[in-house]
C-alpha cells in the first residue's frame, strides 16, 4: 500500500503543470501602466573623459594653479559634474561617467573635500549625492570609505532633502532598485532615524 | 500656539466651521468626530458614522455649514445639520477607486473629489431630483489625484496627482453658474478644460494651493521641493529645492508669503516675489527650553538608571509636532493676509499657530519657556 503511495505521488509530480506562469511580469501587459514620459537621451555622452583626466593628472604639480595645490581638482569636479548622463539608455556611457567621478572623488585630500563641496551650486550638490550613491551600490576596495566621507560633507550641503531626491528621481536606476524593494511613503521615518 | 492632542491615532485631516468653534477630525479611521471648543480643551458633540472606508477628506463649507466627507470606501456624504444631528446625503460619485480629497468650491455651490480612479469628480446638487450628481474630468491625469484646491473665481480647479504633474482644469457648471470672466489662466473654460499641466513636477505633488488673487499656484512634491506658476507671467514656473524631508501640505498666507510642512514636522515659510525669485524665509516653530538649567544629581542618576543615558528627552523632537504633518488649514484672517493657520499630524495633535506670537518668538533669545510640561 505503502509503496503504492509513493509511485502515485511521483507521478503526481510529475504531472504538475509548468511553473513558467510565475516568471512572467504581469505589469508589463496592464493596458493602463504608467508609462513615463522618455526624454532623447541619445546624445548624452557623459562627462568628457580626456578633459578631466588632463585636470586630475595636473595635480599637484601644476606651478601656476591660483588656487592651491588643489586648484585642478576642483575644476576637475566641475568637469566631471557637467553632462551627466542621465537619459542615456547606453549602460556603459553611465559606468564610465561613474567610473570617473570616483576617480576624482578618490582623488581629492580629505582636509579639501569640504571646500570642494561648497564650490558647488544646489544642483551639483543634488547631483553628487546621486553620484555617491550609485557609488555606494557598487563598492570597490576603497571607495565606500571615500565616499562616505564625501557623503558627510554633501550631507551639510544639500540637507536630507538631497538624499529624498536622490530616491526620488525617476531617471536613475538606484531609485528604481529601491522600488523593486518596495519603498514605500512610510521608509521616509527610516531616512528621518538615520540623519537626525 | 496652543497645541490640543485628540489621542494617539494619526488625524488623516481636519476642518473647521465658520466660527473656529467647532471642527471636525478624522483621527484615521471610518468615523468623523466633531469638537466643540470649551475653556479646558474640546470637547466632542457628534460622531459621523457613515462611511465604511477610511476617511481621507473632510471639508466644511463655512456659510452653508454643510460637510463633506469623503472616504476610501469609493463614496462620498454631503452632512447638513438638522436639530442638532448631522444627517447624511449620498453623492453618486461614481468612481471606482478611493477618493483621496475633497474641497468646497469657494461659493459652496459645488465641490470637487479626488480619487484614486485617475479622475476628479465635480458634483453639484441638482434641485429637479433632489440629488447631488457629478461630472467627471479625466483628460491626461494617468495616476491618482492627491490634491485640489479651487480658483477664487469658482471655476478653476488645481489638481496634483501622482503622475508627477500638476494641473489647472475648468470646473465650470452651466447648469448652477454664470460663464466666468477671463483670467491670466486662459478665456475660454468649457468644462474639463486643461489651462496648466506642469510635467515632472519630481515627485508625487501632495499639496497645492491657489494665491488669494487667484494668479498664482503653489505646490509641493515628494522630491523635497516646492514650485510655484505665475499666470500673469506667462504661466512660467519656479522650483525651489527644499533642503528638508518631503512637505506635504501648502498654503498661500498672503500674495506673496507660503507656509508649507510635511514630514519634517513643522512648518516653513516661504516667500514668492515674482518669476525666478522662490525663497525660504525661516522655519515657524516655536524652540523648546533647551535643557532645565542645573539638573540635580538626583535626576541625573534617575534618568542613568530608567533610560541608561544622562541626556534628557532624546526620544523626542525640537518641534511641537511628534511627527509629520498632514493638513493646513486658515483658521484666522482672510486669504489675503492669513492670521492664524492650524495644523494636524500623524501624532494625533492639532496645532493653531499665530504669526504674531511667532513674531514675537523667533525675535526674542532662545531659552523661551515652551508650553510642554515635563514629566518626571
Amino acid at each position: 500500500m505503502r509503496k503504492k503511495a509513493a509511485v502515485c505521488f511521483h507521478t503526481m509530480s510529475k504531472n504538475t503543470v509548468s511553473d513558467r506562469f510565475r516568471k512572467v511580469d504581469v505589469d508589463e501587459y496592464d493596458e493602463n501602466k504608467f508609462v513615463d514620459e522618455e526624454d532623447g537621451g541619445e546624445n548624452q555622452m557623459g562627462p568628457d573623459e580626456a578633459e578631466v583626466d588632463a585636470l586630475i593628472r595636473q595635480y599637484p604639480f601644476h606651478p601656476l594653479s591660483c588656487w592651491g595645490p588643489n586648484g585642478n581638482l576642483m575644476e576637475a569636479l566641475q568637469a566631471v559634474l557637467k553632462n551627466p548622463p542621465i537619459n542615456t539608455k547606453n549602460q556603459n556611457v553611465k559606468d564610465r561617467a561613474e567610473g570617473l567621478v570616483l576617480k576624482v572623488l578618490s582623488s581629492f585630500k580629505s582636509s579639501d573635500i569640504e571646500k570642494a563641496v561648497q564650490s558647488l551650486d544646489k544642483s551639483g550638490v543634488d547631483l553628487l549625492m546621486k553620484y555617491i550613491y550609485k557609488g555606494f551600490e557598487r563598492p570597490s576596495e576603497n571607495s565606500s570609505a571615500v565616499l562616505l566621507q564625501w557623503h558627510e560633507k554633501a550631507l551639510t550641503a544639500g540637507g536630507v532633502g538631497s538624499i529624498v531626491r536622490v530616491l526620488t528621481a525617476r531617471k536613475t536606476k538606484s531609485s528604481s532598485n529601491l522600488r523593486k524593494h518596495q519603498f514605500t511613503l512610510e521608509s521616509i521615518d527610516v531616512v528621518r532615524l538615520i540623519f537626525k | 500656539m496652543s497645541l490640543y492632542n485628540f489621542g494617539l491615532e494619526p488625524l488623516s485631516c481636519h476642518a473647521w466651521n465658520k466660527d473656529r468653534t467647532q471642527i471636525a477630525i478624522s483621527p484615521n479611521s471610518n468615523v468623523v468626530h466633531i469638537y466643540q471648543k470649551s475653556e479646558k480643551g474640546w470637547n466632542k458633540i457628534h460622531e459621523l458614522t457613515e462611511h465604511s472606508g477610511r476617511i481621507t477628506g473632510i471639508d466644511w463649507a463655512p456659510v452653508s455649514n454643510r460637510i463633506v466627507t469623503c472616504a476610501s470606501d469609493r463614496n462620498a456624504y454631503v452632512w447638513t445639520l438638522k436639530e442638532d444631528a448631522w444627517k447624511p446625503t449620498l453623492v453618486l460619485v461614481r468612481i471606482n477607486r478611493a477618493a483621496t480629497c475633497v474641497k468646497w468650491s469657494p461659493q459652496e455651490n459645488k465641490f470637487a473629489l479626488g480619487s484614486g480612479a485617475k479622475l476628479i469628480s465635480v458634483c453639484y446638487f441638482e434641485k429637479e431630483n433632489d440629488w447631488w450628481l457629478s461630472k467627471h474630468i479625466k483628460k491626461t491625469i494617468c495616476s491618482t489625484v492627491l490634491s485640489l484646491d479651487w480658483h477664487p473665481n469658482n471655476v478653476l480647479l488645481a489638481a496634483g496627482s501622482a503622475d508627477l504633474h500638476c494641473r489647472v482644469f475648468s470646473a465650470y457648471i452651466k447648469d448652477i453658474e454664470e460663464r466666468p470672466g477671463p483670467t491670466p489662466w486662459g478665456a475660454k473654460m468649457p468644462f474639463g478644460e486643461m489651462l496648466l499641466e506642469h510635467k515632472d513636477c519630481g515627485g508625487w505633488v501632495h499639496g497645492i494651493s491657489f494665491s488669494p488673487s487667484g494668479d498664482r499656484l503653489a505646490w509641493v512634491s515628494h522630491n523635497s521641493s516646492i514650485g510655484v506658476a505665475d499666470a500673469p507671467a506667462g504661466k512660467e514656473v519656479t522650483q525651489l529645492t527644499v533642503e528638508h524631508l518631503p512637505l506635504l501640505s501648502v498654503l498661500f498666507v498672503s500674495e506673496t508669503e507660503i507656509v508649507a510642512a510635511g514630514h519634517d514636522c513643522c512648518p516653513y515659510q516661504y516667500s514668492y516675489k515674482g518669476p525666478g525669485n522662490l525663497q525660504f524665509v525661516k522655519k515657524l516653530d516655536v524652540p523648546k527650553q533647551s535643557s532645565r538649567s542645573g539638573t540635580s544629581a538626583m535626576q541625573h542618576f534617575r534618568n542613568l538608571d530608567k533610560k541608561a543615558t544622562t541626556e534628557e528627552d532624546q526620544n523626542e523632537l525640537d518641534t511641537l509636532h511628534q511627527n509629520s504633518i498632514t493638513q493646513l488649514c486658515i483658521v484666522e484672517g482672510p486669504k489675503s493676509k492669513v492670521n492664524k493657520f492650524s495644523s494636524v499630524g500623524l501624532d494625533g495633535a492639532m496645532v493653531v499657530w499665530d504669526f504674531k506670537v511667532l513674531m514675537g518668538v523667533i525675535n526674542t533669545k532662545p531659552g523661551v519657556p515652551s508650553r510642554r510640561k515635563y514629566v518626571i
